[in-house]
């Protein structure tokens, strides 16, 4: 690992933003001012940032119903984001898409995705899109362990072999798919999958933000070299439930204790930097009290933005019809 | 302009696309045939020929043979259209969808809306429908009120030659995701064709026949079936209008009730399964805004509500038929 402080900064900044951004959600939804249901990506910080900083602004990601970090991290505006969640106007989808919906095709985001494994599939047409085009672009899907055990990955990660095609999956694990473990639910392994299917297959500990950048470091460049696809499983953990309002009764207190105290991806990283002197805590906790900042600022603007007009209930369905 | 059947006109608008948009590539299983083995390459061109010879045009690049794999197919085809290429998917058989429906139903059709109008999906999807062959249940399907009901996807029944030319080429060139569905009793139907490129605009049903007694509705196959007992009437004085729909969403509504208006008796024929199909669905729009001109009840010929049968006799008892229109029409004449 060989980063600049300016891009030990930039991965700091974005984890705490995506961490004050899903705290903040956790409790706007249980004072009840928020619509729908969310699913919180707390605790699995270090494998957003550790992915999009290899990627650039061409790149794209395809996410999950547990996307907000994946968007933060490709570099949607937490304003317009939280915007949407509310249900506004202004939203970064007009407030058609809301939590499990968010995209920004300006900024390489194809969306997060409401169907558990759908996201796979939509990254190999981008990875198709450059090879055709023969420029040098990456696209990289994720997925959850639960997704794992979709036929819509076993097919994705075939066809990327079979094409030889600039597609990344990364499997974040955090051993849960809703309230069922996976012990129980993926037979053999997630990473013997991969390897399977002639994929490029490395497991990576998804608490260690730079485990996870050199990792993907690594299978990216390989990708845009024609190199072929590869396959991340990143073994991680979530603090919140499956969605908000699960009572989280399927793990332990010693369980739920461990994942905030010894796995929290900010504070291995925090203790990294500072105690190799790469740089200071105040700076850190400046960071931190920056991004409460702006997330405090994106949800008063939330609130006080307009709601969508009957009219907007029949605009985008096509372009020309 | 020359004689060229359903099959070769859908080819030449693939090739005609191909080489005026580079960004038009093909995907599918077999769609080329013989990749990976020592033997013949496009040895098959399409399970029934259609994409024959492009391969030679084009190479495996735009050409682009898959494993058996229909989500993944789907979806590279949906993220391919969102990033910039303007891709011709292939889902072999329309009973496949099966298979692979979630690309089509919550992804492609809902990136539009979802995302709050940002993205254009270019991207038509070929299929193949429709009983006759004898291929039974699982292989004769007529699944297009399964896409009608869903919004922000467009579907396509072409029913001879020029229109199947002409309305592939404006689903190509269109940029919102589409069905394209070839019926494949129809690949061997002759007509005049232009050599050179057009297209035909959605939403426009055309009027094959026009007369004052009795009025037909069908699309794909069944606009034949209309056409031969609008011709079997005239011989006993009375005349037809018959209207094929072309497109199924959209669908042209104003010509529909023209058409009804016209004759005030109205049948309509439909080869997919009868409960919430395309005749349940134009008999409501006709009967919602201009019940007063109907002379009769609507009548709606389609096949029973069960699976397609394998054995002949069973399958042409299944299928809508000459008998059975005409039979239908004489009820209410």
């Amino acid at each position: 690992m060989q980063l600049s402080r300016e891009e030990l900064i930039k991965a700091y900044t974005g984890m705490c933003m995506i961490r004050e951004f899903d705290d903040a959600v956790h409790y706007e939804f249980a004072a009840d001012a928020m619509p729908g249901f969310v699913h919180l990506y707390v605790g699995e910080e270090a494998s957003a940032m550790g992915i999009c900083m290899n990627l650039n602004e061409k790149d794209t990601i395809a996410s999950t119903h547990r996307g907000h970090g994946h968007c933060i991290a490709k570099g949607c505006d937490v304003t317009d984001m939280m915007k949407e969640l509310y249900g506004k106007k202004d939203g970064i989808c007009g407030g058609k898409g809301g939590s499990m919906h968010i995209a920004d095709l300006s900024k390489g985001m194809l969306g997060a995705n409401g169907i558990v494994g759908g996201g796979p599939p939509i990254v190999l047409g981008a990875a198709l899109t450059y090879k055709t085009k023969k420029t040098n672009n990456v696209s990289v899907g994720f997925f959850g362990d639960g997704a794992s055990n979709q036929g819509s990955i076993s097919e994705s990660m075939n066809m990327a072999t079979v094409l030889k095609l600039p597609a990344i999956f990364v499997c974040e694990d955090n051993g849960y798919a809703e309230s069922t473990a996976r012990e129980y639910a993926v037979g053999g392994s997630i990473l013997d999958r991969g390897k399977a299917f002639g994929l490029d297959s490395h497991e990576v500990d998804g608490d260690n933000f730079f485990e996870v950048y050199d990792a993907a470091k690594q299978v990216i460049e390989n990708a845009r070299n024609g190199k072929g696809p590869a396959l991340l499983h990143i073994k991680t953990s979530k603090v919140y439930g499956h969605f908000e309002g699960d009572a989280i009764s399927y793990r332990t207190k010693e369980e739920n204790e461990r994942i905030k105290n010894d796995e929290d991806p900010l504070k291995i990283f925090k203790k990294k930097v500072t105690e190799s002197g790469l740089l200071e805590l105040s700076q850190l906790e400046a960071l931190e009290e920056e991004a409460k900042g702006k997330i405090k600022i994106a949800i008063e603007e939330s609130k006080k933005a307009e709601f969508p007009s009957a009219k907007d209930l029949l605009t985008d369905v096509y372009i020309k019809y | 302009m020359s004689l060229k059947t359903y099959r070769e006109a859908i080819n030449e608008a693939l090739l005609q696309e191909m080489k005026k948009d580079e960004n038009v590539v093909v995907i599918g299983e077999d769609v080329a045939g013989g990749a990976g083995t020592n033997g013949e390459q496009d040895a098959w061109g399409g399970v029934l020929g259609v994409t024959k010879g492009l391969l030679k045009h084009f190479g495996r690049e735009r050409v682009i043979d898959t494993p058996i794999t229909e989500t993944a197919i789907m979806g590279m085809a949906s993220g391919a259209a969102l990033t910039g290429l303007r891709p011709v998917a292939e889902l072999m058989f329309v009973d496949f969808m099966g298979v692979c429906f979630d690309q089509i139903l919550n992804q492609t059709a809902k990136f539009r809306y979802m995302f709050g109008g940002k993205a254009v999906t270019p991207l038509t999807i070929r299929t193949m429908y429709g009983g006759g062959l004898r291929a039974a249940s699982q292989h004769s399907q007529c699944l297009y009120p399964m896409f009608t009901h869903v919004p922000g996807i467009k579907v396509v029944v072409p029913s001879n030659p020029y229109d199947a030319k002409g309305l592939l080429t404006q689903s190509i060139r269109d940029n919102d995701p589409v069905i394209f569905m070839e019926h494949k009793n129809l690949y061997d139907l002759s007509g005049d064709v232009p050599d050179e490129s057009y297209s035909i605009p959605f939403g426009e049903a055309n009027f094959t026949r026009e007369g004052k007694d009795i009025t037909f509705i069908g699309m794909g196959q069944t606009v034949d079936i209309c056409n031969k007992v609008a011709d079997t009437l005239k011989k006993e004085g009375k005349t037809s209008t018959v209207l094929d729909l072309r497109t199924l969403s959209p669908l042209d509504e104003d010509s529909i009730l023209e058409a009804s208006e016209e004759t005030g008796k109205v049948v309509i024929v439909d080869e997919s399964y009868p409960r919430c199909n395309i005749a349940t669905d134009i008999s409501a729009l006709i009967c919602q805004n201009s019940f007063d001109s109907l002379k009769a009840g609507i009548k709606m010929v389609t096949p029973p509500h069960t699976p397609v049968p394998f054995s002949p006799p069973l399958e042409d008892l299944y299928l809508p038929s000459e008998e059975k229109v005409l039979s239908a029409a004489k009820e209410i004449l």
